[in-house]
């Protein structure tokens, strides 16, 4: 009994959470490795770009509220982030026309490429906090759990509760749903099979007659999609902050280098690798080994490994040793 | 003719910038000149931070965004050297926290040694694995009651082991020493890699580095911030005690200023003067480095490192040593700019302001020329600050002729707040565009 009840605190604050986190990083490391596979080059601006997202998904569903429509037990940004979606890939595909294109025909050195990002960043950054500010942003709305921590006791008769939030389950199908679009398109339509040519070997695409243009615009669509839609997860799962978002970049990259630039799946691995180990690194152990541990070995003490504030360590730790001892990444990534 | 004539024309517009700015109040400047001189001191500092930016990126190519964390650390280096030391700490916990620390480095060390000298095998990833963590929990096992001990010595006022009461102007140079050991360390592991990721390491390493500033209390007393750093006295004196000379008093009547001003007015020119003095000893060094046969040779490297490997240079120790120079060269600026605002806040570190920022100040000054990089530093600086006021000077135009409380009024006048970051974007695309070799190009 014991052991059970340790681990449903375990799945309660470490596990559930993490999975959580780990399909939002995900999302947003498809993003990244998409761009660097197609475009070939690191998109610093795709935190924002998933800020911008989330801004206009926050303001439709403002409007969907007061106009009393709502999506019953689920969050109304739910319908709002198509509309998200829609304005993200206008965004997106306005500054690649009006700025990375210029640099894709001169053939820019990546790097060059780079800074261009950042400069599209600050300015996406701006646009964000131009239209909705800096404050903290709750939007989620709808029912809060899909089953909560008393309604588990009674069910199960166990001493502890697992409560899994109704963004927790969402992020996941939302995610899983999203995912399994994307390769579907990846591997079975014309588009997304050109798409991975010219990824694999840019000339030979070429040769064989695919139009860049088209493979790129059709690259920056799926990418607004995906970082809206993670944007709007993460911002329904925690709240939203234009200034965290940024910072959201490290454990996205992260999870896109760990997981092999430019590799799809590794993204997604790369994603859920760097959320359960920021999770479990910095969550206090004593509770659980509190359960697990014959009482005489009990901890006294919290058993945190890290504080919480030290969450970019972890991430960027794995990073430093995934790199040091397999520079490509878990699944074979792309280096240029 | 023209090229010779560029340089003096656009130092002479960006003084006339400042002058401006203390002297007339036409259009949005101010007419103060407190506000003209503080300006001129950061952009004074963050012309420092864009020479060793310039060093790693125009002469090297290394491109590093995690500057912010080398400035932290001078800033730190600030409060270790001046600050008094804690009464009691160092009996109280002082050395258990150093020996846990020299512990933590040791298992470090001992885990890349094994790393090195044991065969490749299950038996290394074991011995490894068990060095990092028996190492992990010992480290912790000495750290934290020192830790613990230290924090609760007067933990509203101090809680730090606090500094070594030394003057302030020894920590410029030791903040250098600090922003250098930690590039020493980042370069060792990120500088084989392919661009970008020495890019994501520095950017990861400079959130680390303020994380560490923002949670270990006993260091500088986290978010609780340190208060009251010395300045370099005596060449920097405090208001209270001009305004409390008769002397001083009295000379400042003759130029017709009122104390108070002319006291704030004279610690803004003497940090002003001191500042100018370490830019120009960096800048000639630069300068001096940048025309002599390694300066030529660095170029080489960037410009190919392939053919300058192939005639046997050594690229990475090169950009291992230019990375540390370019990094101790930030960690001064950055002991400098604690020492000129008096006190270490860790919650103000924004990788917008001190990294990204420094990088628009280099591409638009020109990279890869140092006057370029000090002349990119004073412009975007200047703009940085008067985006502001030039934003409500413009909104305040453009809804004259809106009602007094409308909505779009009001939310247009708030978000004059946000341009900053647009305008600093937009100048930073503009100039990759269209001239990006910068404003005084390399030559």
């Amino acid at each position: 009994m014991d052991f059970l009840n340790g681990i449903v605190v375990f799945a309660n604050f470490v596990f559930v959470p993490g999975l959580a986190y780990g399909a939002q990083l995900a999302l947003g490391a498809l993003g990244v490795t998409l761009i660097y596979g197609i475009l070939r080059f690191s998109n610093f601006a795709h935190g924002d770009t998933m800020a911008f997202g989330t801004t206009i998904t926050i303001l439709v569903t403002w409007g969907l509220q007061s106009a009393g429509i709502s999506f019953g037990v689920l969050p109304t940004a739910l319908l709002a982030l198509p509309v998200g979606i829609a304005v993200t890939g206008l965004l997106v595909l306005g500054t690649d026309r009006a700025v990375y294109r210029f640099y894709r025909k001169k053939k820019a050195a990546p790097v060059i490429l780079v800074i261009v990002s950042m400069g599209v960043m600050f300015i996406t950054n701006g646009i964000v906090r131009f239209i909705i500010g800096v404050e903290d942003i709750v939007f989620a709305d709808g029912e809060r759990f899909v089953i909560t921590a008393a309604r588990f006791k009674e069910l199960t008769g166990l001493d502890e509760g697992l409560a899994i939030r109704t963004t927790q389950a969402l992020t996941l199908m939302t995610a899983a749903i999203a995912v399994a679009l994307l390769f579907w398109f990846l591997n079975k339509t014309r588009t997304g099979k050109s798409m991975r040519a010219f990824s694999d070997n840019e000339d030979l695409a070429l040769l064989s007659g695919i139009n860049p243009e088209r493979v790129v615009a059709v690259t920056w669509l799926i990418v607004a999609a995906l970082a809206a839609t993670a944007g709007v997860l993460y911002g329904l799962d925690k709240s939203f902050k234009a200034f965290t978002y940024f910072q959201l970049l490290l454990p996205i990259f992260a999870a896109a280098i760990v997981g092999g630039l430019g590799n799809p799946l590794g993204a997604i691995a790369g994603g859920f690798v760097i959320a359960l180990s920021e999770v479990t690194v910095t969550y206090a152990w004593k509770r659980v080994l509190g359960y697990w541990l014959p009482d005489n070995l009990a901890p006294d003490s919290l058993v945190q490994l890290l504080s919480t504030d030290y969450k970019f360590a972890v991430s960027f730790s794995i990073l430093i040793i995934v790199l040091l001892f397999k520079p490509t990444g878990l699944f074979k990534g792309q280096s240029v | 003719m023209m090229a010779s004539l560029r340089t003096p024309i656009l130092v002479s517009i960006v003084a006339a910038l400042f002058i401006l700015e203390g002297s007339t109040t036409i259009l949005f400047f101010s007419g103060s000149w407190n506000s003209s001189l503080g300006i001129l001191n950061m952009a004074l500092i963050s012309a420092i931070m864009a020479l060793g930016v310039n060093l790693q990126w125009g002469f090297a190519g290394l491109f590093n965004i995690g500057i912010m964390g080398f400035v932290a650390l001078g800033g730190l280096a600030a409060v270790l050297i001046s600050m008094p030391p804690t009464e009691g700490a160092w009996a109280a916990g002082g050395w258990n926290i150093m020996i846990g620390l020299a512990m933590g480095a040791a298992t470090i060390i001992a885990a890349v040694m094994a790393q090195r000298h044991l065969p490749k095998g299950r038996l290394r990833v074991l011995v490894t694995l068990a060095l990092l963590i028996g190492g992990f929990f010992l480290y912790r096992a000495v750290l934290d009651p020192g830790v613990d001990a230290v924090e609760a010595i007067n933990p509203a006022s101090t809680g730090n082991l606090g500094g070594l009461g030394l003057p302030v102007l020894l920590a410029w140079p030791v903040g250098g020493i600090f922003a250098a050991g930690a590039a020493w360390v980042i370069g060792k592991t990120a500088l084989g890699l392919r661009s970008d990721y020495l890019a994501i390491a520095t950017l990861g390493i400079a959130e680390i580095i303020i994380a560490v500033l923002k949670n270990e209390d006993w260091l500088a007393r986290g978010v609780k911030n340190v208060i009251g750093i010395p300045r370099p006295a005596p060449v920097v004196p405090y208001e209270v005690d001009l305004q409390a000379d008769p002397e001083f008093v009295a000379s400042a009547a003759g130029y017709g200023l009122d104390p108070v001003l002319a006291s704030t007015l004279y610690v803004k020119l003497a940090y002003g003067l001191l500042f100018t003095a370490v830019l120009l000893i960096l800048l000639w060094l630069a300068q001096k480095a940048l025309q002599s046969p390694w300066g030529r040779m660095m170029r080489a490297i960037r410009d190919n490192e392939v053919s300058a490997e192939a005639m046997g240079k050594d690229v990475k120790g090169r950009h291992l040593q230019i990375f540390i120079l370019g990094s101790a060269i930030c960690g001064i600026a950055g002991a400098m700019m604690t020492t000129l605002d008096g006190q270490l806040t860790p919650g103000s570190y924004q990788p917008l302001r001190f990294t990204f920022l420094i990088w628009v100040m280099v591409i638009v000054g020109g990279s890869g020329n140092n006057f370029g990089a000090v002349l990119g530093a004073f412009l975007i600086y200047f703009l940085w600050v008067m985006v502001e006021p030039i934003g409500f000077w413009l909104m305040s135009i453009i809804t004259a002729g809106m009602a007094d409380g409308s909505g779009i009024k009001t939310h247009l006048l708030d978000s004059v707040a946000h341009m900053r970051l647009l305008t600093m974007g937009l100048v930073l695309l503009l100039v990759l565009r269209f001239s990006p070799r910068g404003l005084i190009p390399e030559r």
